[in-house]
């Protein structure tokens, strides 16, 4: 254990209202604080730079899952376990509830939140690549009010994203239009529980007579931060799913993806395993189609 | 001699002795311990590895005067961890040979005032040339070690190799490679220490090994045995990784506590414990292999080395262990083991479940399924043609005298597993399957207590004694970790004694109060230390009956009557036995001839594995595990060692990978050194042959090892059959998977059909 | 400085406040000061452990508000007002509770360090899911590690205490005694 707790100020105001005036009174100089599943492994290995830190546990309006004819609003200090028992993220996001169900253990779950996982934006973020496959909107809030941007352009860098210094995510929108859509979501990691994302891939894709209509791709850990594969999906929409589409998208994703050698395992494993993991998706696809 | 035929308390599953504690969170570990005044330590490390110190600066911004520091210059004694060869410095002085050898103690009484000026000691180094591998080690271009980096080195022959290879219809060679593995007891290592004028050095710990841990503060201190006082705390547990290491941090608070004067506690976090302490040996071995034309062994020549990292610490007991479990359970009429251990500027690796063997044990195993292969044989019938059978010799010319059953286990095994139904189904259904399924055994054994002579040499002391309050107490230094020490030797007491199971406990493991019964190691506390208690037992009750009037039978009361009558007369109740080696034991430590073990437990494990094509992961998908041990004393416990032994068997072979750069371990967290999880381990059928060992503690042979030996080998045998294709080095990640199954094939093309 | 080397007076900490095993307790302590740490110095509730600090062993976990938490993670600022429950709360008037009689006619302790985790991980699972299946059970303790056992016990003495036959029961080992004459 490496950290001071009596060099870090902690403060709970209590109501949305009065974090976003806090974050507005001192632009970057509070961090917000949710389930602390990150935050606190780094302040236990003593490297938890924040000094003023700004809890958003327990505030209501921003843990609430809102269900509308058209789309579901996640709040972004839902946990993963508040993911996990929703009955419409099961039914109609079931790649969400999946990943939410692989992020550490049911300890982990409880505590940590969908909108943590994103601002934290670690390119293995469990949640990353279902959002992208689900085309989700990213909502922020401040003191100057709310804006939405796709969370396809939330990320900017590696761990860097569109977040002003006085903004907090403040909702998750799914869009309920994927009833049709196949879907397809598997992690590769060090064992089957408690594991950190080697690589991902995450699709939903609409098919009418044998041709792709939509589709969207997502991976974890081929790029500095969550991304959409966007040549790979060119390489697919509008086409059937012939030998040769297969293997265009094949070579696409080989040309798109960036994997490293890191701790966990190496740009060539990773770089394979996608290619596998696209292939095993497109296989069902061209099963399920038939 | 007790019968051993039937039994009220050996052999049933009462509950753990010390089980209600450890449920109710009232087990005392160590960083649950608070000393009045106590203070904290911790330590300065070396960042490189391998050096001159040139200097070390503190910074001025802290207040060193409330500081305790020690260096090498405070040190009363020999500055040196006493163990076998005497080269472990205990603190650095002037250079250092790996990362994260221990340079200046520190303590304060503020943990946070303590960890910032840890970051405020400078410490410069001219950097020496480290070397990291066997093969560095080997070519000697520079010597970390010694006059040639040889750490230790054995020579075992049997008949004549050299002669064997004209006389073969078949030579088979392989190299196997095994990694480093951390221990990863969830408790990290801690001890608090004391020291006074008067009194001199009282430790309290998480260890396995009071008088190890006496003998080094006695080497540090210059002490008198009256001076030195360990005692372990509930220990959350080892496998061997609290056999040594403990030695070196008890050494280093107590020089703190003396210092300070205070008492200290030093608790590593687990990134310190992972980066710093000890870790299995790695292997690179070696198999020359002989066979006639019906695939019988002629001559095997075994090249063994391990890397021992900076120090030696248990590196030549490691290697004799492993030499002496390289040749498997076959005969063989010509035999050369040449086995070494070098030194590196790698942290000291050191005891870890198994020691030596599970490394021997995956090369032999791995390599039959080799020579199988080669000669068109069935590995199953390669090992039935080659076992060894009770009145044979084995590699050290041991005559095997106690009765052997390995064909009935391996017919067991094949039975209990399907195996060579699942077998011929998975062969059918793999090629139209992208999960690729195989079955792979090992066939094994371990050797309990210590090599050779070693028993004689440790000379163990053990025995019972009664308190004046009426409570029967065991003595002993052997501790418990998990492993059932304080169960079975309370047992084993009670039924010797006829008492009941409650009515004896353990006497408190420390140096003060318990005589040193030897270590607890080498999978000796039920066969030598059982067997020691046993006899103290007997003795007891034959004086109680003697001179006591103790009746024929009697009930728990009328045997503490009796007790009483006794202290009358000589004024305490005690009874104490020291080893005695069976009759008959020859053993040539030069020549590594003769009664290597007193006696072996054997075993035949078979691993269902699961390798996914796409993913290139290995799992575990079923296992069963025969062995025949002896007495089973516990049926609970002893099926619960051996899990937990296959468990981490498993991680060793498919999960645990220290990653090494510059000699420093940089995984060192629990989130990325893996081990398997609740989701992770198979399903693990355990089943017991029992043939009672006499010399044992009521017939039991150790098993605390042996489960370690054998899951690797079988698991990389089922890849094998699995996959058709050969891998020989542990442990095998999906990335190594990889590169053997699907690298030669361009990522361009499809995989899949 | 005072002699313990405190830099402040427990005073100067505004008051938390929580119920700990059914106990109402007030703590004075840094608000990011780790609940692990609050429950083990300043509760003297030394039952739950530290294995690793990063919420990956599961050695610290203990339930807050009827969910189960890694204390490790938790700074204590964000406990104020809830419901704890440790090791130390599990046993029925000095009596070990059903699930604790479980682990130890079956083996699910050894060493004992993560038995304090993993009962609570137990006692979670089965509050929600009193009669879990072999896969409900190992994934309600994937997030607790235990070294010794290799968890083949811990699930036997898991179904025990739930009293559900699971389709894969941890079998008790087979032992054949073979005599030889000598």
């Amino acid at each position: 254990m490496r950290g001071n707790a009596e060099m870090h100020e902690l403060v709970a105001p209590g109501s949305l209202g009065a974090v976003l005036d806090l974050l507005a009174a001192e632009p970057g100089a509070w961090t917000p604080i949710a389930g602390g599943t990150e935050l606190m492994v780094a302040f236990s290995a003593g490297r938890l730079s924040a000094a003023k830190l700004v809890s958003l546990w327990g505030i209501p309006d921003l843990r609430t899952i809102e269900v509308t004819p058209l789309s579901v609003a996640i709040g972004a200090a839902a946990t993963f376990l508040d993911l996990r028992k929703h009955a419409v993220v099961n039914a109609e996001f079931p790649l969400l509830a999946r990943a939410a169900s692989w992020i550490g253990s049911v300890a982990n779950q409880s505590r940590a939140t969908l909108g943590g996982n994103l601002v934290n934006g670690s390119p293995a973020a469990d949640s990353s690549p279902a959002l992208l496959a689900y085309d989700a909107e990213i909502e922020t809030i401040s003191v100057r009010g709310r804006r939405k941007v796709p969370y396809s352009e939330f990320h900017l860098g590696y761990k860097r994203n569109v977040l002003a210094a006085d903004e907090l995510l403040y909702a998750i929108h799914l869009p309920r239009r994927f009833a049709r859509h196949r879907q397809y979501l598997r992690k590769v990691g060090t064992r089957r529980a408690m594991a950190i994302a080697k690589v991902a891939l995450g699709a939903t894709a609409l098919l009418e007579q044998g041709i792709i209509r939509e589709i969207r791709l997502a991976a974890a850990s081929l790029a500095p931060y969550p991304t959409r594969l966007k040549q790979t999906e060119s390489a697919l929409l509008g086409q059937a799913l012939t030998r040769e589409t297969v293997l265009a998208a094949r070579r696409a994703l080989l040309a798109e993806v960036q994997p490293i050698d890191d701790i966990r395992s190496t740009a060539e494993y990773r770089r394979r395993v996608a290619v596998n993991l696209l292939e095993e998706f497109l296989l069902e696809l061209r099963r399920e189609g038939l | 001699m007790s019968t051993h035929a039937t039994t009220r308390i050996v052999g049933a599953p009462v509950p753990r002795k010390e089980g209600v504690d450890k449920l109710v969170g009232r087990a005392c570990y160590v960083d649950d311990m608070k000393r009045e005044g106590m203070w904290y330590g911790a330590t300065v490390r070396s960042t490189i590895p391998r050096g001159l110190i040139r200097s070390i600066a503190f910074d001025r911004h802290i207040d060193w005067s409330k500081f305790a520091v020690v260096t090498a210059a405070d040190i009363p004694g020999e500055n040196i961890i006493q163990l076998i060869i005497a080269d472990q410095p205990c603190l650095a002085d002037g250079k250092v040979n790996h990362c994260e050898e221990p340079i200046l103690l520190l303590a304060h009484p503020d943990k946070h005032k303590l960890r910032e000026a840890l970051g405020a000691v400078r410490v410069e180094y001219d950097p020496l040339p480290p070397i990291f591998t066997i093969e560095e080690s080997e070519r000697q271009d520079q010597i970390v070690w010694g006059a040639d980096n040889l750490l230790k080195s054995f020579m075992l022959e049997k008949g004549d190799v050299d002669s064997a290879w004209a006389r073969a219809a078949h030579i088979v060679e392989g190299e196997y490679r095994t990694g480093a593995q951390e221990h990863l007891y969830i408790e990290n290592q801690g001890v608090i220490a004391e020291y006074s004028a008067k009194d001199g050095v009282t430790v309290w710990g998480s260890l396995q090994c009071p008088y190890y841990v006496f003998k080094a503060l006695r080497g540090v201190f210059d002490l008198p045995e009256d001076k030195v006082r360990v005692v372990q705390t509930e220990t959350g547990g080892a496998f061997g990784g609290k056999e040594d290491y403990p030695s070196v941090l008890a050494c280093h608070a107590a020089l703190l506590a003396k210092k300070s004067g205070h008492p200290v506690k030093m608790v590593y976090d687990r990134m310190e414990d992972l980066a710093a302490t000890t870790k299995r040996h790695p292997a690179r071995v070696r198999h020359r292999t002989a066979l006639d034309k019906d695939g019988k062994l002629l001559a095997m020549e075994i090249h063994l080395d391990t890397d021992g990292g900076a120090y030696s610490t248990l590196s030549s007991t490691v290697l004799s262990r492993a030499t002496l479990h390289s040749t498997g359970p076959y005969l063989c009429p010509n035999v050369r083991v040449r086995a070494r251990s070098w030194a590196t500027n790698h942290v000291p690796y050191g005891a870890f479940r198994g020691f030596g063997a599970p490394q021997a044990v995956f090369a032999m195993e791995r390599d039959m399924d080799e020579i199988a292969a080669a000669l068109g044989v069935d590995p199953i019938e390669l090992r039935r043609r080659n076992f060894l059978h009770q009145g044979d010799t084995n590699a050290t010319e041991q005559l095997m005298r106690e009765p052997m059953m390995l064909d009935q286990l391996l017919d067991r095994a094949l039975q209990e597993s399907d195996y060579h139904a699942k077998r011929a189904q998975f062969a059918r259904e793999n090629a139209r399957n992208p999960i690729k399924r195989g079955m792979g055994i090992a066939a094994f054994y371990h050797g309990s207590g210590f090599t050779g002579s070693g028993e004689v040499y440790l000379n163990s002391l053990a025995g019972v004694d009664v308190t004046p309050e009426g409570k029967v107490r065991v003595l002993v230094s052997n501790t418990e970790f998990g492993q059932g020490t304080n169960t079975i030797l309370t047992q084993i007491a009670a039924e010797a004694l006829g008492i009941e199971y409650n009515d004896v406990t353990m006497a408190a493991p420390d140096t003060d109060m318990v005589p040193n019964s030897g270590p607890t190691v080498a999978s000796r506390t039920s066969m030598v230390v059982g067997r020691l208690i046993e006899r103290a037992c007997l003795q007891l009750i034959f004086l109680l009956r003697e001179q006591a009037a103790l009746g024929a039978t009697y009930t728990s009361e009328e045997f503490l009557a009796a007790c009483e009558r006794y202290r009358d007369v000589h004024g305490e109740v005690s009874s104490m036995c020291r080893y005695q080696a069976p009759p008959g034991i020859y053993w040539d430590d030069q020549k590594y001839h003769g009664e290597a073990y007193g006696a072996y437990a054997w075993a035949v494990y078979v691993a269902q594995v699961a390798v996914d094509t796409v993913t290139y992961s290995a799992e575990v998908e079923d296992f069963w595990a025969v062995q025949e041990v002896g007495r089973v004393l516990h049926p609970v416990l002893a099926a619960g060692q051996i899990e937990g032994g296959i468990a981490q068997g498993i991680g060793y072979a498919l999960y645990e990978k220290v990653v090494l750069a510059d000699g420093r371990m940089t995984n060192n967290q629990m989130t990325n050194y893996i081990m398997p999880t609740a989701e992770d381990v198979p399903p693990i059928h355990v089943y017991f042959e029992e043939i009672p060992f006499r010399h044992g503690g009521y017939g039991a042979k150790g098993i605390g090892e042996l489960p370690h030996d054998g899951p690797a080998p079988a698991i990389l045998n089922a890849i094998r059959d699995a996959t058709r294709v050969s891998f020989t080095a542990i442990p095998l990640l999906p990335e190594d998977l990889y590169a053997g199954l699907a690298a030669s094939q361009p990522v361009e093309e499809p995989a899949l059909p | 400085m005072s002699a313990n080397g405190k830099a402040r007076t427990d005073a100067l900490w505004p008051a938390i406040r929580f119920t700990v095993n059914g106990e109402s307790r007030t703590v004075n302590v840094p608000p990011m000061k780790r609940l692990l740490d609050v429950l083990r110095e300043d509760l003297h509730l030394t039952g739950t452990k530290e294995g690793c600090g990063e919420g990956e062993c599961g050695s610290c976990s203990v339930r807050m508000n009827d969910e189960l938490v890694n204390s490790c993670l938790v700074p204590v600022l964000q406990a104020e007002g809830a419901e704890i429950q440790t090791v130390e709360g599990l046993a029925l008037d000095g009596e070990l509770n059903p699930l604790q009689e479980a682990f130890l006619h079956n083996g699910g302790a050894q060493c004992g360090i993560c038995t304090p985790g993993m009962l609570m991980a137990a006692a979670q699972l089965l509050a929600h899911s009193p009669h879990p299946s072999e896969a409900e059970i190992r994934e309600g303790l994937a997030g607790n590690l235990c070294r010794c056992t290799g968890f083949i016990r811990i699930f036997a003495s898991v179904a025990a205490a739930a009293g559900a036959s699971e389709s894969e029961p941890a079998k008790e080992p087979e032992l054949e005694q073979t005599h030889h004459a000598r």
